[in-house]
């Protein structure tokens, strides 16, 4: 007999399943060695919830009824079950707060393209500590926890949202234009930021410094090479990417790091730093995270926090390609 | 060469999309240097060496799959094809200027109009092998249609009674006049566009760079 599962979701055999406990053993050891401490929370929660965090996050969700008539949604991520979670149960305690969590979480996709419904995401919340300590941490914890499931050769994408529109608005660009391009941005639409601004009023080398500034990608000197293209805004704004980048490299963890002055990212609720992870043995990006301060206020607690999550099927991947399928930590 | 094409590092891989963009592709690769002979030759391989990139012919629709699921580094496709499938997350890097089209509405000469067809109706039927664009044009203009979705020669379809109208790209506009079909509105113009896997993008990102700086020069 045969009984088919829905698209998008699979078994796991005894094979593969000891080397994800060996994978997520080794994610909950970096996690908790750095003083993270790991929460659950429900599979699904009131839909309300999810929208009043936003983001891509909302769109993708699987909604239903229940008994009783409520809406309900299967979680999209875990960053903003754990602000309702902080917002509700922690208002007494003295932050910061250091939160971990292993979980399954779900969206709606495209059918036939191989991706899945039900999906595995590891990761760190880092809540009431702001600025570039803050994001330091989280990207130290980032790096030990790739060197303890062994992808030497991953790397840490860093951006900050905010360069796009302090360098176009230094530059006069109006509000529809930011709106329009930033959307773009974001879909990764080069071509079309290309268009739009030719369409604007902004002259021929603003466009151009436009254009070449969120191509700019590499080592700290990147950020030297954006440097005097724009005014105040833009060069404020290159500054606190370039104090996390040395908080970073105080921290020992510059070696991963790449910076990326076009890094933007869909979901939401980002604001200031971004984070994205790749490893070179998988087509798709293996982990994303950054700074979403604005996003603890939407549920009525004023932190700052950042955090990552890692996806852990393309993780799983990256080590098989590279034949450590469920390595332990090398020598911790 | 074979056994290195799952394996990173290497030569880059460049999508090459079979068709109408073929020869204008394998031109644009001569111009900043690829050696393209072997690919023009054969026309049953898949893979090619050519230098610096590995060659990969596919479809042009299949090139924004390949490309993000990072069995190619870079690709090239029509903007067409990127705009069906504008949700996978690719980087759009240049616009390369070839196989220049329109993607265009069209319908019988001599029919009152698709307008017309859904005053009375208040809906209108329309054949398509581009059902997303056709389905955000109509949905941005206001208008209710439904998609019919074909894979064959959509010039068929009005002319049997199949749809009022369809939805196509255009070159020349030759196959709509042999078929007694003209254009009504124009949607949008479509040409062959750079593409890249974002994790490419990022971890070569000076391999990455250099290609796209040439072959935007060569693309004048």
């Amino acid at each position: 007999m045969i009984h088919p599962i829905p698209p998008g979701t699979r078994d796991v055999l005894p094979e593969e399943m000891a080397e994800l406990r060996r994978l997520q053993s080794s994610l909950l050891g970096v996690f908790e060695r750095f003083g993270f401490q790991e929460v659950r929370t429900p599979t699904i929660e009131y839909a309300e919830v999810l929208e009043r965090g936003g983001g891509s996050g909302v769109e993708d969700a699987y909604r239903f009824f229940d008994d009783r008539g409520e809406l309900l949604a299967l979680r999209t991520d875990m960053t903003i079950p754990i602000a309702r979670l902080v917002a509700t149960r922690f208002g007494e305690l003295e932050p910061p707060y250091r939160l971990s969590y292993l979980a399954n979480a779900y969206r709606a996709v495209t059918p036939k393209r191989a991706e899945l419904r039900e999906f595995g995401q590891a990761g760190i919340e880092l809540i009431g500590a702001a600025g570039a300590d803050g994001t330091a941490e989280v990207v130290e914890v980032l790096g030990r926890t790739l060197d303890a499931v062994g992808l030497r050769e991953a790397r840490v994408g860093l951006g900050e949202a905010d360069l796009w529109s302090c360098l176009l608005t230094d530059f006069g660009g109006d509000q529809a234009l930011l709106a329009e391009t930033t959307g773009l941005l974001a879909r990764h639409d080069i071509v079309g930021i290309e268009a739009a601004l030719a369409a604007s009023e902004l002259d021929r080398d603003r466009c151009e410094s436009l254009l070449g500034m969120i191509q700019l990608r590499g080592g700290p000197q990147v950020i030297d090479q954006a440097r005097g293209l724009g005014g105040s805004r833009f060069g404020e704004c290159l500054d606190r990417l370039e104090s996390t980048y040395h908080a970073i490299a105080a921290r020992g963890g510059a070696e991963r790091v790449r910076i990326d002055l076009g890094l933007m990212r869909e979901l939401g609720y980002y604001s200031g730093t971004t984070i994205e992870v790749y490893d070179p043995s998988v087509g798709e990006i293996i982990g994303g995270g950054g700074r979403y301060d604005g996003l603890m206020r939407r549920f009525g607690a004023d932190h700052a926090a950042a955090g990552f999550t890692l996806y852990l099927e393309p993780i799983h991947k990256a080590q098989i390609e590279q034949g450590l399928s469920g390595a332990g930590p090398p020598d911790a | 060469m074979l056994d290195s094409l799952r394996s990173p590092g290497g030569p880059i891989r460049l999508a090459v999309p079979r068709g109408a963009l073929f020869d204008e592709t394998l031109d644009l690769l001569d111009a900043i240097g690829v050696e393209t002979a072997a690919v023009r030759g054969d026309s049953r391989s898949l893979v090619f060496d050519g230098g610096e990139l590995t060659l990969v012919t596919m479809r042009p629709y299949d090139v924004p799959t390949y490309v993000e699921g990072g069995a190619a580094d870079l690709g090239i496709t029509g903007k067409d094809v990127l705009l069906e499938q504008s949700d996978r997350p690719v980087y759009e890097l240049a616009d390369l200027k070839r196989g220049r089209c329109r993607m265009v509405l069209a319908t019988r000469k001599g029919d009152p109009g698709p307008s017309e067809h859904e005053r009375r109706l208040g809906m209108m039927r329309i054949a398509t092998k581009y059902p997303r664009i056709a389905e955000q044009y109509f949905e941005r203009s206001g208008r209710q249609v439904e998609i019919v979705e074909v894979k064959g020669s959509i010039e068929l379809a009005p002319l049997v009674g199949l749809a009022d109208g369809i939805v196509d790209l255009v070159a020349t506009g030759r196959t709509l006049a042999e078929n007694d079909l003209e254009v009504r509105e124009e949607i949008v113009e479509c040409t062959a566009r750079l593409v890249a896997n974002p994790v490419s993008y990022k971890l070569r990102a000076a391999e990455v760079d250099s290609l796209v700086g040439r072959l935007r020069e060569a693309a004048g």
